[in-house]
């Protein structure tokens, strides 16, 4: 049984792929997506999923939004089963993903909307109300008769997000809004959920990020998932606090002799807890999470003997992807996906 | 759109989702296939390519039987190729949806998120080919009876056969096509053409050129199996009349007894293409395949 406040509830799910090779006699390769998620997400919570590119958020949000069938686990959303409640749960949800080129590039942005809210069965006076409304909320009333192969890309994200708000949905899935878009429009669409959610305290949202500082700002909790698998769930600030008795320090060394090597350090170096190595056009970053300010010390002296030299030194507050770092030892840009996910690896 | 607007605000089809998929992707699949920038490419593509496709038939058989367009098998092959025009383009018709929504509009993620009934918008699509299909036909026959003397009389046209004959083929078509479209569901390639390959492998054995009893026998047993070769035949008899009785395919059945049989098939292939479609739907969900991108 669900309990009553739950928006999402999941239970053990998984999700395997099986991709074939070009030769169809081989047996497929088994890829885990998802491997035994169990979430809870309460109603009225903005919850973030943050992980890199090929984490599982989007097979997460896939299956929560009917897309896709778990291989095993159970899936709720607002109470309803995933694989036997479909068409219940669809009247409640809504999904807009980020960085979309699709749409009917053919139809206006208006009879795109309209055709999407007499989908959702909403009366022709009640849909053009509701349509304008939200055009004139995100800025793109002007353009209510531009087909929708004429506009940019921030423009079409924009009418994605009325269409995905046009239902008054309980629960939306937004997978990676602000994907592809400029500083300002992110920030707009930022703006725009804030306002919703402020306007609708009932209501849910699921929302994956590779943008550490936007689930930050947007979440008021979030789930940390790396290789389909949940590693912690919590506030971003209680996150952060995991690292409060440590210290976080980046540095830009030029490596004259060999480059640092993150597993040296942490074995060679106590109370150096995590490292992640960089290359950049300036030379090496090495973001650190120590114990304590005194083992910076050894960690000069350490990249000295090796023949680096130092460019920069910052000592910063923690991060959510400090927190990540800690976690799994490597930053959020690096795509995880079809690597070590493979279970024939 | 205004008149869309009004029948979808009729408050019993607004609440069915059935209906409003339907009629909301009727709407949506007219602006997809009428919105060529050129009308002369439009009007190119139904009118003189179904007239240029049957008038290759015209001259083989000119040349075949010295310009013998008067006999009745003139007629018979002629209105065969006419009427087949529907075929095509309704088998085809929910697979090409299928593939465009996935590869071409990349819609298929907001589409299976929303409260419809994507069977039915599937049927809705396919509206517009149906419609352009019959425009089509329309224009061939008409040309066929003001160059060719196709002997139709108005008159004596049994409309009721033709409409009954014509509605329940349409039905039998789009229980096919949903089958193709469903099979293109759960296949990863660019496979609309699927159905383009039935409705040619159907062509040979449905009357619509020769009378099936020209056939060896145990071939002549799968055009008894398919819907389109007693469409073709009572649909001809309808039209022409007792020159249509000169040929054996199905003459031992009445017209009446047509129309049963074609009206059972109807029905079994709308339920079969029901199931087929839940079935496919689900496995493309299992295997991920619904909003699967190609890049074809």
């Amino acid at each position: 049984m669900v309990e009553n406040n739950l928006a999402v509830h999941t239970e053990d799910v998984m999700r395997i792929y099986k991709l074939r090779g070009p030769k169809r006699k081989e047996d497929p390769r088994e890829i885990i997506a998802l491997d035994e998620v169990s979430l809870d997400i309460r109603r009225g919570e903005l919850f973030g999923l943050l992980g890199p590119n090929g984490a599982g958020k989007t097979t997460l949000i896939k299956i929560l939004a009917t897309l896709l069938l778990p291989t095993s686990g159970t899936a709720y959303v607002n109470g309803k089963n995933v694989a036997t409640e479909m068409r219940e749960i669809r009247h409640e949800i809504s999904m807009v993903s980020g960085g979309e080129t699709s749409g009917y590039g053919l139809l206006t942005v208006e009879e795109n909307l309209w055709m999407f809210a007499r989908f959702y069965g909403l009366e022709s006076k009640a849909a053009r109300l509701r349509i304008d409304h939200l055009l004139e909320v995100v800025g793109i009333a002007d353009r209510k008769r531009t087909k929708i192969s004429d506009l940019s890309t921030g423009l079409r994200q924009k009418m994605n997000f009325v269409r995905g708000f046009i239902s008054d949905p309980k629960i939306v899935f937004l997978d990676e809004p602000t994907l592809g878009l400029d500083v300002s429009a992110a920030r707009e669409v930022r703006a725009f959920i804030m306002n919703w959610m402020g306007d609708h305290p009932e209501s849910t949202i699921l929302l994956t990020t590779h943008y550490m500082a936007e689930a930050d700002e947007l979440c008021d909790r979030l789930a940390i998932i790396d290789k389909g698998k949940l590693l912690a769930v919590d506030s971003p600030r209680n996150l952060k606090h995991r690292l409060n008795q440590d210290v976080v320090f980046q540095l830009t060394v030029e490596p004259l002799g060999p480059r640092p090597s993150r597993e040296e350090m942490i074995e060679s170096i106590p109370g150096v807890r995590q490292v992640t190595v960089t290359e950049v056009a300036e030379g090496t970053v090495l973001q650190l999470i120590l114990q304590a300010d005194e083992i910076l010390s050894d960690v000069l002296a350490h990249l000295t003997r090796r023949g680096s030299s130092l460019i920069a030194l910052e000592k910063r507050e923690a991060t959510l992807e400090d927190v990540f770092i800690d976690l799994v030892g490597r930053g959020l840009d690096v795509d995880t996906s079809h690597t070590a996910e493979d279970r024939d690896e | 759109m205004l008149l869309v607007n009004r029948i979808l605000d009729i408050s019993f089809i607004r609440r069915n989702h059935a209906m409003r998929s339907f009629i909301t992707a009727a709407w949506l699949g007219w602006q997809i296939e009428s919105n060529w920038a050129d009308p002369f490419l439009f009007a190119v593509y139904s009118i003189a390519r179904p007239i240029a496709s049957v008038m290759i038939l015209v001259v083989m058989y000119s040349v075949i039987t010295d310009s013998a367009t008067e006999e009745p098998i003139f007629a018979y092959i002629y209105l065969g190729n006419a009427l087949y025009i529907l075929v095509g383009m309704i088998i085809t018709g929910v697979s090409w949806a299928v593939i465009d929504d996935r590869e071409h509009y990349r819609t298929n993620k907001q589409l299976h998120t929303i409260p419809m009934s994507h069977f039915m918008y599937l049927m809705g699509r396919g509206v517009a080919r149906l419609i352009i299909g019959t425009i089509s036909v329309l224009i061939t026959i008409g040309f066929g009876m003001l160059f060719f003397k196709i002997p139709i009389t108005f008159q004596l046209v049994d409309w009721p056969l033709l409409l009954v004959s014509t509605g329940l083929g349409i039905l039998a078509l789009a229980g096919l096509g949903m089958i193709m479209g469903s099979l293109t569901m759960m296949l990863a390639r660019h496979f609309w053409s699927i159905g383009e390959a039935v409705a040619g492998a159907l062509y040979l054995f449905t009357g619509a050129i020769f009378p099936l009893d020209v056939l060896p026998s145990w071939i002549r047993w799968v055009g008894y199996g398919i819907p389109v070769t007693y469409w073709l035949e009572v649909a001809r008899r309808a039209l022409l009349g007792p020159d249509a009785i000169g040929f054996p395919t199905l003459a031992r059945f009445s017209n009446l007894e047509i129309i049963w049989i074609l009206g059972g098939f109807s029905v079994v292939l709308l339920v079969l293409s029901y199931f087929f479609y839940r079935w496919s739907l689900h496995t493309a969900k299992e295997k991920g395949l619904i909003d699967l991108e190609s890049s074809y």
